[in-house]
């Protein structure tokens, strides 16, 4: 059995999440990941934003910080540059990330600053029950759609590629194994890591899209999820409305807090000179 | 202070220059005019002094992050100017609730909207009071002078740290631009407060414990001391709360932590009061304007006095009441329609005399003087 204990703070139970969301199956992947990463829990600063995915950190014992609306990279950003020892982990809803905060987003992944970025895609504002996100995809409804929606939806992770992220990887919450195995390498990876886990809301999204109940959610990820190796052969038509799956990019960039050192270094000597 | 210490500065290098002195490590903004030299000169000197300068994506991104870095235990700090202000009171409403201690120097220009990007005004005053939602405390200085700007961004440091809260440094582009010889006080000259840290065992630490003196002692994000933040409502251990009785309690301290302390805080200077039937209020560049017209009055045979404000929130009220009850007569000149006119009618109980501008031009001392001879008749 897993020492899930170790990091939990037990009094804070019962949680405020749905019966069959996918928050617990983030929360627990990302505690399965420290774990092996063998960060001591003083040493992490896990932050969020607001919604559902947002409350992950009142749960789990680590310097928590649950920020406002789309501005956890924001204050993570602040947070990282100014005590570089911490490893800072944001956990954000699709919401939260790509369209309130998708600036922040961008900029960070640009900058390439340290930290793991964990999103919890759900296709839709789940905290304010089921309006559209940027994520929504087209055609399908929710509470600011109610007629379907109409604009096309946001690819998280190639947003996070194009952006300049170093590391970038898609889970689901069926392949939950996988998931705690690409949050673990983000968490090794210095440099701007993201992680798309796509997870169920059966509350908001299933529900209005009639898509059953959470088992079958988890079925429809099983059986619309292709590795990333095979969507690499295969044609566009064939992966339209799957779900790509796997570490989708991994690169060396230059990291913003050590090219902020090597800055400030070079400046502080030739001051003394 | 030594006479070979004198230094040409502007207002906003006196600001960065100060800040660093208070001990402010991370500054992080987004370059907006009449503020932007604050950032540039920082760009510069915070390498230099092994602290932290980034250009965020935008306002709300700086804001938060001054917080973040602020949570760890480092000074830190913003400018902008009113557009930029705007974007930030989100985060200044965060700043209040989870009491972390940080500066916002708005380098004011005419609003709303995009306005008078490169003309004084004085029109914040109210939004640096009120600009966030929700009752919540704030400080908010508003210095005259380059080296006054220089004392109170120190000050304005030492507020943050002491009551753990956002402090606003309002400036004009007056003040900010200005160029003016100012004597650089030496270390032994002011005073620089570090917030009160913790000494408990983590194991015991409530970081929003109620204590005496109603501002719960700090531990630094990373120190061993595991705790939560949130903008909700929460109680003395961190977490969310909905009780009535804590929501009340919070909140309720919040805001005696400010007006319990407002007599350290609180600072203004009076001259020329004794005999005075006539008092000119004011604050910012304006104050400068003011001083002038007052010495002109007096040469005239006029009995006036001016009351001039360093601190604009928490307002003198106490003080004006009492000065009210001598002296009948009020002058207000802002660069806005009355935003402090009102609160020294409120102070006053009686209506004041205004002298306004939101043209983008500085009220000179002749407008003011008119002002005086007209309620002296
Ligand atoms: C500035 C601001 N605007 C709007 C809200 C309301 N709000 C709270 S959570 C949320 C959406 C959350 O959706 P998402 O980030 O996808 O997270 P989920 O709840 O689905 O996990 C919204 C719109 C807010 N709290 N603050
Ligand atoms: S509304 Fe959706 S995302 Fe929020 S707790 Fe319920 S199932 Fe989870």
């Amino acid at each position: 059995m897993f020492p899930y204990e170790k990091y939990l703070r037990r009094n804070k139970f019962p949680h405020i999440w749905c019966t069959g969301c996918g928050c617990g199956i983030v929360l627990k992947a990302l505690l399965r990941a420290i774990e092996k990463s063998k960060i001591a829990k003083d040493d992490i600063a896990l932050v969020s934003g607001i919604g559902c995915s947002s409350r992950t950190p009142g749960y789990v014992d680590f310097n928590t910080l649950h920020t406002t609306h789309g501005r956890a990279i924001a204050f993570a950003t602040g947070l990282k540059l100014a005590k570089k020892e911490l490893n800072v982990i944001v956990v954000t809803g699709d919401g939260d990330a790509t369209a309130i905060g998708g600036n922040h987003f961008i900029h960070a992944a640009r900058r390439n600053l340290d930290m793991t970025v964990v999103i919890y895609n759900n296709y839709i504002y789940g905290m304010t029950g089921g309006q559209a996100s940027p994520t929504t995809p087209a055609g399908k409804k929710g509470s600011t759609a109610p007629y379907g929606n109409i604009e096309p939806a946001f690819d998280v992770s190639a947003l996070a590629i194009a952006a300049g992220a170093s590391f970038v990887a898609r889970s689901t919450c069926y392949h939950a194994v996988q998931l705690d195995k690409y949050i673990h390498k983000g968490l090794l990876k210095k440099g701007f890591s993201v992680i798309e886990a796509m997870t169920p809301c059966p509350t908001y999204y299933a529900r209005p899209n009639r898509l059953g109940n959470v088992v079958d959610m988890m079925h429809w990820y099983k059986e619309n999820s292709i590795p990333v190796e095979i969507a690499r052969k295969v044609s566009e038509q064939e992966k339209k409305e799957k779900i790509t799956i796997g570490i989708l990019h991994d690169a060396e960039r230059p990291e913003y807090c050590e090219e902020y050192q090597k800055l400030s270094a070079r400046i502080m000597k030739t001051d003394n000179k | 202070m030594r006479e070979d210490d004198a230094r040409l500065m502007t207002g906003n290098e006196a600001c960065a220059e100060a800040a660093l002195v208070a001990g402010m490590r991370f500054f992080a903004g987004y370059p907006i005019t009449p503020s932007s030299e604050i950032a540039e000169c920082l760009a510069r000197r915070l390498p230099q002094e092994g602290g932290t300068f980034i250009q965020m994506e935008d306002e709300l991104a700086s804001m938060a992050a001054i917080i973040g870095a602020s949570l760890t235990g480092v000074k830190s700090m913003t400018a902008t100017s009113g557009p930029g202000f705007s974007l930030m009171q989100e985060n200044i409403g965060y700043a209040s609730m989870a009491e972390v201690p940080c500066v916002i120097v708005n380098v004011q220009r005419g609003g709303p909207s995009t306005g008078l990007p490169t003309l004084p005004s004085q029109s914040d005053v109210m939004q640096a009071r009120w600009g966030t939602h929700g009752d919540h405390p704030v400080i908010v200085v508003a210095p005259s002078t380059v080296r006054e700007t220089y004392d109170w961004t120190i000050k304005a440091f030492n507020f943050a740290e002491r009551f753990r809260v956002p402090v606003v440094v309002l400036l004009d582009e007056i003040v900010a631009h200005v160029n003016e010889k100012i004597i650089v006080p030496t270390r032994g000259e002011f005073e620089v407060i570090d917030r009160d840290r913790t000494t408990q065992d983590p194991k015991d630490y409530l970081p929003y414990a109620l204590t005496d003196s109603d501002i719960p002692p700090f531990a630094d994000f990373g120190s061993g001391y595991r705790y939560n933040v949130t903008g909700l409502s929460h109680d003395e251990t961190g977490f969310p709360a909905n009780d009535p009785k804590k929501v009340d309690l919070l909140h309720r301290r919040l805001n005696r932590k400010i007006e319990r302390y407002r007599n350290e805080i609180v600072h203004y200077k009076t001259e020329l009061l004794e005999d005075a039937d006539i008092v000119v209020v004011a604050y910012g560049s304006t104050a400068r304007s003011a001083y002038r017209a007052v010495r002109n009055a007096r040469a005239l045979g006029l009995k006036v006095g001016i009351f001039k404000m360093f601190v604009l929130w928490p307002f003198p009220y106490q003080e004006l009441d009492k000065l009210a009850r001598r002296v009948e007569k009020f002058i207000v000149p802002e660069m806005n329609l009355g935003q402090i006119a009102h609160e020294v009618t409120c102070a006053a109980k009686h209506e004041v005399a205004q002298v306004n501008r939101i043209d983008g031009g500085l009220i000179t001392p002749d407008e003011i003087l008119e002002a005086i001879k007209n309620v002296s008749v």
